[in-house]
């Protein structure tokens, strides 16, 4: 006999899908089958059943090979790491849940670290452009049951975030949506020909890099001001044509990605952005939003922000909260040798940082917390693998729009493994008595 | 636990109706107790010091979504004032938007022990409940909001009470809420397609029902179901010119309306930040303070209290689920601006704002809030707010009863004014030489919000059986003082109990308390219509599942839970 466990939060990515329905045996310690998930997620679910999982924490030996060790022994180590270090970075933070990243806020607080999450690679540059002239946003509910006009600029969900367009963007029959897909108009703007440029109404094929003056072109053409022929690789008549396509509108919607948060222009192309919205609730209702990736990166930077105030690259190595990006982000003190540990959780720095920032971890004392083996845990000196968060153990997540949902437990995690908020309690508590506070 | 005796000190206590007598409280297991019920207790000496209890918040926004965009997205609000970790004390930032940890110190700090957030989108439950639960030592509820939600628009339209008292109950215990919150009834949904609703006949595009009509309906399904708290409002119109007389026409709603509540209320209307709805004239040029109109209404209707709004003149950050009123003033400063529309319920903004002593409709404002209270019969029915961080930070609430005890003090704030006689004329204020007792400060901060939450049998007195919520302020109120030794010792409390339990001593904070959510379980008869109609659109038209809506327990690790029978 099986039983199936429904209303399942994936723990993927931003899009934060609630409805999936998941198949374990009787028992309750395996996982069969998962339902209604994209292919990535439903392979989140089934690798937790691998049956080579690293089920207990290991140590680099000299020679470069592991040794297994104790939760106990790897606690110990962590606790020492983090207590000994001047400037410890805590990094990740991502894929765990919020009542982690709240044990790890406040031992990142004992211990004076540099608390950063993967927004630092990501979308760091747009919680900047917020910072300068804020956003107006909307729930994705909001979306699909108004929105008649969807741009995607930089981002790719086809691939990114499989189910996004099928349940909130382009496709859902929402309630002044009744038509779906045939009663929106939706532009692509990405210099790649994507799988989401392929069923759009209007693909602008911009210029690599020339996002913000094409953002810009919009304003002009919203005012019904004068153009060049040509602005970023696309000609005038098909700009004031989309300008016009957007202002007559009921709802737009602007989602944007990595193409256009870490491409030439960073922080200002979301400026420009924001304010080609802000422009267009002059003529009808727009709102805009960033396309987060790890499923739970927006909780981090909720966490951060009602403990600290500021939603990543927070740097409490002074005994208080400091924001400064350039300076506290984790790239920037990796390759200025301004750290002196590493800790990573809920992230892979190892396959995501310039080769650069890598090779600093790997001379640093160092430890990741994650299920699985992965580049990071590569370069570090130990390896916790931990229960899988929305898999094996619940906990808080919010979702791009910064809906917090209640991920779920569906199965027991392999015997005797820790999850992320035991394993930092834990070591939590260890510094406490290291430090006599 | 200990128990404690705080010996001779002077106390105002409305429930007890102590005005500065010299006097002894009691405090055993959490309450307040008869001196006689003592055996061992500790002594702290309080001669020569005030005495009252733990203050109570109607209405501030300390906790959840758009309070943390406003922390996350005003990196500058943190510039300069950030606490470093001490002892017990983790650290704290931010001024007009503090963390919560700051949050928690900062208003034990004042005296006050139980706190009510004033708006909570029922989509984002969990994140204000997360932050309540990291803020210290307070006790403190929230109010999700109402007023532009689809089920109240389409049940209200046909006036089906018992159906929006249904849905009421289960979105209070789905969101583990603490009372019937209502903001710019009608338009935040207009404001969905970009438009408001700007008077209570401006009907709601679409669902075709008036402001007038959610407003009725929600206050007779509030007592329908026989609440704790009445139903709590934002008026339509907020901030503008001449909006007076659309306040007027929403306290008239609750016209010929009784409470019908066990839990001792006697308003069946809220109306929260009323500064911000007393203006009169038709445009900036000529706003003109309508205090006078406004209270003469207030003096003479039982069945309405309300809280000031009052300015500050601090540099802050303006958030509410009014999204068309944050527009709109993002368009008048020009400063960033955040929106979130909540699918199927609510809406928000966050836009910060200068109020500035050298501009006349700031100071206008500060002089209108400041009337309300001052032309106020009953202390009991007008309660001190700045709607924190709306009209100024809750740490100036000693600033504010410095203005409102002491007319010096108000008079060296108009000297302060750039434009001090044109402020002077568009408002009543230089005519009122009103200084208020602290025993009237104790209506309007304990006894009085405590009252009208339905918590007078926990909070905000002294009589013994109640919470032992105690702030003893280093002040000899029968010793002449300047003005700002009002703001300095009651701003910085000697000593506070929280049930019990010393959270301050000697200035100094102690402990982190054994903070309690409270929320209202409601019981009302089945009604399989609700809940059919609360599942189809939690099919159709929401983005999370109808079992991944519901608050679960251990958002709330140390839950108070208020039972309400409404069935019959």
């Amino acid at each position: 006999m099986t039983k199936t466990v429904t209303d399942v939060i994936c723990p993927f990515c931003g899009t934060l899908c609630d409805d999936l329905e998941v198949v374990v045996s009787d028992d309750g310690k395996k996982l069969l089958e998962v339902y209604n998930a994209c292919a990535i997620g439903a392979e989140k679910f089934l690798h937790s059943q691998a049956k080579d999982r690293i089920t207990r924490p290991r140590m680099r030996q000299d020679d470069g090979s592991w040794k297994e060790i104790t939760y106990d022994e790897a606690i110990e180590y962590t606790a020492k790491m983090l207590a000994d270090a001047k400037k410890p970075l805590m990094y990740g933070w991502s894929s765990t849940n919020c009542e982690a990243q709240a044990t790890g806020s406040e031992l990142g607080e004992i211990v004076g670290a540099v608390m950063d999450n993967t927004a630092t690679v990501c979308h760091g540059t747009s919680l900047i452009a917020v910072q300068d002239i804020g956003i107006p946003s909307c729930t994705l509910g909001e979306v699909k049951n108004r929105a008649d006009r969807i741009v995607f600029w930089g981002c790719n969900p086809a691939h990114a975030h499989p189910r996004h367009m099928s349940r909130y963007s382009i496709f859902p029959r929402g309630f002044f949506t009744g038509k779906g897909h045939t009663g929106r108009k939706v532009i692509v703007v990405d210099p790649r020909p994507t799988d989401t440029a392929s069923v759009a109404d209007v693909h602008l094929q911009v210029e690599q890099g020339r996002d913000y003056e094409l953002l810009n072109a919009f304003r002009v053409a919203f005012k019904g001001e004068k153009l060049p022929d040509v602005v970023a690789g696309i000609p005038k008549e098909k700009i004031y044509e989309a300008a016009e396509t957007l202002k007559s509108g009921r709802f737009v919607i602007i989602f944007f990605g990595m193409g256009v948060t870490q491409s030439l222009g960073k922080n200002h192309n979301i400026d420009e952005a924001i304010a080609v919205t802000r422009d267009l609730n002059e003529y009808t209702k727009a709102a805009i939003m960033p396309m987060r990736g790890h499923y739970n990166v927006t909780g981090s930077g909720q966490v951060w922000g009602w403990l600290f105030g500021f939603p990543y690259a927070v740097d409490l190595s002074r005994g208080f909260a400091r924001y400064n990006p350039g300076e506290t982000t984790s790239n920037d003190l990796l390759r200025r040798d301004e750290v002196d540990a590493v800790f990573v959780l809920g992230s892979d720095p190892g396959a995501h940082f310039p080769f650069s920032s890598v090779k600093k971890i790997y001379d640093l004392p160092s430890v990741a917390i994650d299920p699985h083996e992965t580049p990071t845990t590569e370069v570090c000196k130990v390896h916790v693998p931990v229960a899988f968060v929305g898999v094996e153990i619940g906990g808080c997540a919010y979702r791009m729009d910064n809906v917090p949902i209640e991920t779920r437990k569906v199965v027991e995690p392999p015997e005797g493994m820790m999850t992320d908020e035991e394993f930092l309690g834990r070591v939590l508590a260890r510094v406490k008595e290291i430090k006599g506070v | 636990m200990a128990e404690y005796l705080i010996k001779n000190g002077f106390v105002f206590d409305p429930v007890l109706g102590i005005k500065g007598d010299a006097a002894d409280i009691a405090i055993k297991d959490g309450k307040i107790v008869e001196t006689t019920a003592l055996s061992s207790p500790k002594v702290i000496d309080a001669t020569g010091k005030t005495v009252m209890a733990g203050g109570v918040d109607v209405h501030s926004h300390v906790a959840g979504p758009k309070v943390n965009v406003g922390r996350n997205f005003r990196p500058e609000d943190k510039l300069f004032g950030y606490k470093a970790r001490s002892g017990i004390e983790r650290m704290q930032g931010g001024f007009s938007v503090p963390t919560t940890i700051r949050t928690g110190y900062n208003y034990a700090r004042m005296g006050y022990t139980t706190v009510m957030e004033a708006a909570m989108p029922p989509l984002y439950a969990r994140h204000t409940h997360e932050e309540m639960r990291d803020t210290p030592i307070l006790d403190q509820g929230a109010y999700p909001v109402f007023g532009n939600n689809w089920f109240v628009l389409e049940y209200l339209k046909n006036h089906e009470i018992e159906n929006t008292a249904a849905y009421i109950a289960w979105l209070l215990k789905a969101t583990k809420g603490y009372a019937v919150k209502v903001v710019n009834p009608g338009g935040t949904e207009a404001w969905a397609w970009g438009l408001n609703c700007e008077n209570v006949h401006d009907p709601v595009p679409y669902f075709d029902i008036t402001p007038a009509q959610i407003i009725k309906g929600l206050i007779e399904a509030n007592e329908y179901l026989g609440l704790p708290h009445s139903m709590h409002m934002h008026a339509n119109n907020l901030g503008n010119p001449g909006n007076y007389t659309t306040t007027l026409d929403s306290f008239k709603l609750s016209e010929g309306i009784k409470p019908n509540s066990k839990f001792g209320r006697d308003q069946v209307m809220h109306h929260t930040h009323v500064q911000f709805h007393s203006y009169g004239g038709d445009s900036w040029a000529n706003v003109e303070s309508k205090a006078k109109e406004i209270m003469a209404y207030v003096n003479s209707h039982d069945n309405l209290t309300i809280d000031m709004g009052q300015v500050t003149l601090d540099e802050t950050t303006t958030m509410t689920a009014d999204g068309p009123f944050e527009h709109h003033l993002t368009e008048l400063n020009h400063l960033k601006w955040a929106n979130v529309d909540v699918e199927l319920e609510t809406g928000s903004g966050v836009v910060p704002y200068v109020y500035s002593p050298g501009i006349k409709v700031c100071a206008i404002q500060w002089a209108i809030g400041l009337e309300l209270a001052l032309l106020a019969n009953d202390p009991m029915r007008v309660f001190m707010t700045t709607d924190h961080p709306n009209a100024g930070p809750f740490i100036r609430y000693p600033r504010i009863m410095k203005w409102l005890m002491s007319q010096e003090a108000r008079d060296q704030q108009f000297d302060a004014f750039k434009h001090k006689d044109k402020v002077i004329d568009a408002t009543n204020l230089a005519g009122i030489d009103r200084e208020l007792s602290l025993y009237e400060i104790a209506q309007m901060t304990r006894a009085g919000p405590a009252k009208a939450l339905g918590l007078a049998h926990m909070y905000g007195g002294l009589a013994p059986g109640l919470e032992a919520d105690v702030a003893i302020y280093d002040f000899n109120p029968n010793e002449p003082c300047a003005p700002d030794a009002i703001e300095t010792a009651f701003g910085n409390a000697e000593h506070l109990f929280k049930a019990g339990v010393q959270v301050i001593r000697d200035h100094e904070i102690a402990s982190n308390g054994n903070k309690r959510t409270l929320w209202v379980n409601a019981k009302v008869n089945e009604n399989p219509q609700v809940m059919r109609d609360v599942k189809e659109k939690f099919l159709r038209y929401y983005t999370v599942t109808f079992n991944n809506y519901e608050v679960t327990g251990h958002y709330l690790p140390n839950p108070y839970v208020i039972e309400v029978d409404a069935t019959q």
